[in-house]
């Protein structure tokens, strides 16, 4: 069976849920084979392996940090020539497209983005994609080359697989063209305990509804009483109530949980875009006429300055 | 410095986007607009010649009707436009379009870079910009908030899921932008007026040295194979606060065992 690479996201060997998923969905098509770069491999393996990952391929040279993009889809392209996978799987994050982006081109492979599901079709891959913001759902091949597809978070569950976890050294010469745009500092804006947005279950979100940066507040406490994520629409962003990562939206991060919460935010295009695909949507917001209705499985209408308190007590009483 | 800017005309954010049954591409029969993230690229780069010095060249890949955005480009204030237009585009998916582009870009003499928005708001890969970097073998600085250049040395603010990180490199180079990078001018009257004057090159596939198999539907590299709009949501509960909202709502996520 032919492998199929899946990119391993981490920070320093600590697995994001989205590479399980990728694993899991991996095997539907080939034998899942983790890629992963950078150092903390030791703290990895286990966890991959555990998911099904049969080989781990391992890039780990200091400067393949250094540079934006570039050196990963090297490493990718390395792999591809040498392995012929049935696949390569991402998360569908900024990042991650950008790399395949690089990959079609060094491969003269196709690219499928924010694809929601993997199936075989007579030794092809077949990607469901959810396009126009998750309006239409289409499935797509790749006719050319590798398929190489980025895929959604929380787009299926994580199965636990016991897999052999083979380690494979992979040596890596960046190209001269690799090592272009140098990163010279980075900078990590605190996030606390909260889960990382697009891989929580529940997700909390406040708009310009919210009335201030103080006032976020009050969608903290009912996020932390439901152990959710928070996240924000572009009008909160804007004003600097929040910080930027945690904008949802199509230019902000697309997020699928479980449980969508949208408090004081009126459901425009390009919010939407970015949280449709959640599988239970409720919103509070004192507008009747507000977009978001039409989204919403659950809706209040009302202050959500009331709202939410009350249903953050409630939380926290029903949970002794 | 010499900029181009790659722009690109899509639907109407604001209205609903469908599948042409037939093509199963885009349909593009409605209102369409200026893709706004390009807005942002078109500001930055005229910012960019407003301290520097040098000329901005709108570049655009798509039908006759893309004139609009071109023409709305220049009104912001770009000195010259060159569009690609051929019928044997129509289908093309990235790698295509990234390929016509680069080629495009390396007809224009003397440019020290091409900024695109980080998204056109139909089709939403983001991967243009990387495959236009990788296909001009250039740095690529993508998502990117803030841009300073300093002589041939470029340095930018590139923002990432959990905070942002310090870009250098230098020119030529590709540079995506993200909506938090300024606030894109309006087209002034005289804007308008002189943006009719503008020259705009037109160049066929012939012109860029391609042969139609490798673009358009005939180039591409991925299909569909079918297609459906996602049912509706059915239409959920809506109730008014009477005093017990909240405690209303914790009742149906007790029944999602949410709580
Ligand atoms: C190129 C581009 C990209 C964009 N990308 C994004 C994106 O990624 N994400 C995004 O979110 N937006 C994006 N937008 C912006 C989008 O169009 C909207 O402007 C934005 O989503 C509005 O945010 P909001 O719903 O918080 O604010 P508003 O639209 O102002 O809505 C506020 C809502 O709060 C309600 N409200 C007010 N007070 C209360 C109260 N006390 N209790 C309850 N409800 C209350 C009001 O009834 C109203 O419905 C983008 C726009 C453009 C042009």
């Amino acid at each position: 069976m032919a492998q199929v690479l899946v990119l391993v996201e981490h920070t320093d060997g600590a697995v994001k849920k989205v590479t399980l998923e990728l694993l899991t969905m991996a095997k539907a098509v080939g034998e899942p084979a983790a890629v992963f770069v950078g150092s903390g491999v030791d703290a990895a393996a286990d966890k991959l392996a555990e998911y099904g990952a049969e080989t781990i391929y391992v890039a780990d040279a200091a400067e393949l940090n250094d540079f934006v993009v570039a050196p990963v889809a090297e490493v990718l392209a390395k792999l591809v020539a040498e392995q012929s996978p049935a696949a390569v799987l991402v998360a569908a994050t900024a990042n991650g497209k950008e790399i395949l982006g690089r990959l079609a081109i060094k491969t003269n492979s196709g690219v499928l983005t924010d694809a929601t599901g993997l199936s075989g079709d007579g030794g092809a891959v077949v990607a469901e994609q959810s396009i126009f913001g998750g309006a239409t759902i289409v499935h797509s091949k790749v006719t050319t080359g590798t398929p190489l597809i980025a895929v959604l978070p929380n787009a299926t569950p994580p199965v636990a697989a016991a897999a052999a976890g083979n380690r494979v050294a992979v040596s890596v010469e960046l190209s001269a063209a690799a090592k272009a745009a140098k990163i010279t500092d980075r900078v990590v804006e605190e996030k606390g305990e909260r889960p990382e947005l697009t891989e929580a279950a529940i997700v909390v979100s406040g708009g310009r509804g919210v009335g201030s940066a103080e006032n976020m507040g009050v969608v903290e406490r009912l996020a932390d009483s439901l152990g959710a994520a928070v996240g924000a629409s572009r009008a909160v962003v804007d004003a600097g109530w929040y910080p930027h990562q945690s904008q949802v939206g199509q230019t902000g991060k697309t997020v699928s949980p479980q449980l969508y919460i949208a408090c004081g935010i009126s459901g425009a295009i390009q919010h939407r875009a970015g949280m449709q695909t959640s599988k239970t949507i409720v919103a509070v917001n004192k507008d009747r006429e507000a977009p978001i209705f039409d989204l919403a499985d659950y809706g209040v209408v009302g202050d959500l300055h009331k709202v939410l308190p009350q249903a953050t007590e409630e939380i926290l009483k029903r949970k002794g | 410095m010499n900029i181009v800017v790659c722009v690109k005309q899509v639907p109407d954010t604001w209205a609903e986007k469908k599948l042409d049954p037939a093509s199963q591409t885009l349909d593009r029969s409605g209102d369409n607009i200026l893709n706004e993230m390009d807005e942002f690229a078109i500001e930055a780069a005229l910012q960019l010649t407003e301290a520097h010095g040098g000329t901005v060249t709108v570049l655009s890949m798509g039908p006759a009707s893309a004139t609009d955005a071109i023409r709305k480009a220049l009104s912001m204030g770009a000195d010259s436009a060159v569009h690609v237009q051929d019928d044997a585009l129509a289908g093309s998916d990235a790698p295509g379009t990234s390929l016509a582009l680069a080629k495009a870009v390396q007809r224009i003499e003397g440019f020290d870079l091409v900024i695109a928005g980080c998204e056109s708001s139909d089709s939403r890969t983001s991967v243009v910009p990387a495959m236009l970097a990788e296909r001009l073998e250039l740095p690529q600085l993508t998502f990117v908030n803030k841009i300073d250049v300093d002589g041939s040395a470029l340095q930018v603010r590139r923002m990432t899921d959990d905070g942002y990180q310090v870009v250098a490199a230098s020119l030529p180079a590709v540079v995506s932008v993200v909506e938090k990078m300024n606030e894109p001018r309006y087209p002034s009257f005289k804007g308008i007026m002189a943006a009719k004057k503008k020259p705009v090159d037109v160049l066929s596939v012939a012109d860029l040295g391609l042969d139609a198999g490798s673009i358009g539907s005939a180039g591409a590299w991925t299909a569909v194979a079918d297609a459906a709009n996602r049912p509706p949501r059915s239409a959920g509960t809506v109730v008014e606060d009477d005093g017990n909202g909240g405690i209303a709502l914790v009742d149906f996520l007790a029944t999602g065992k949410f709580v």
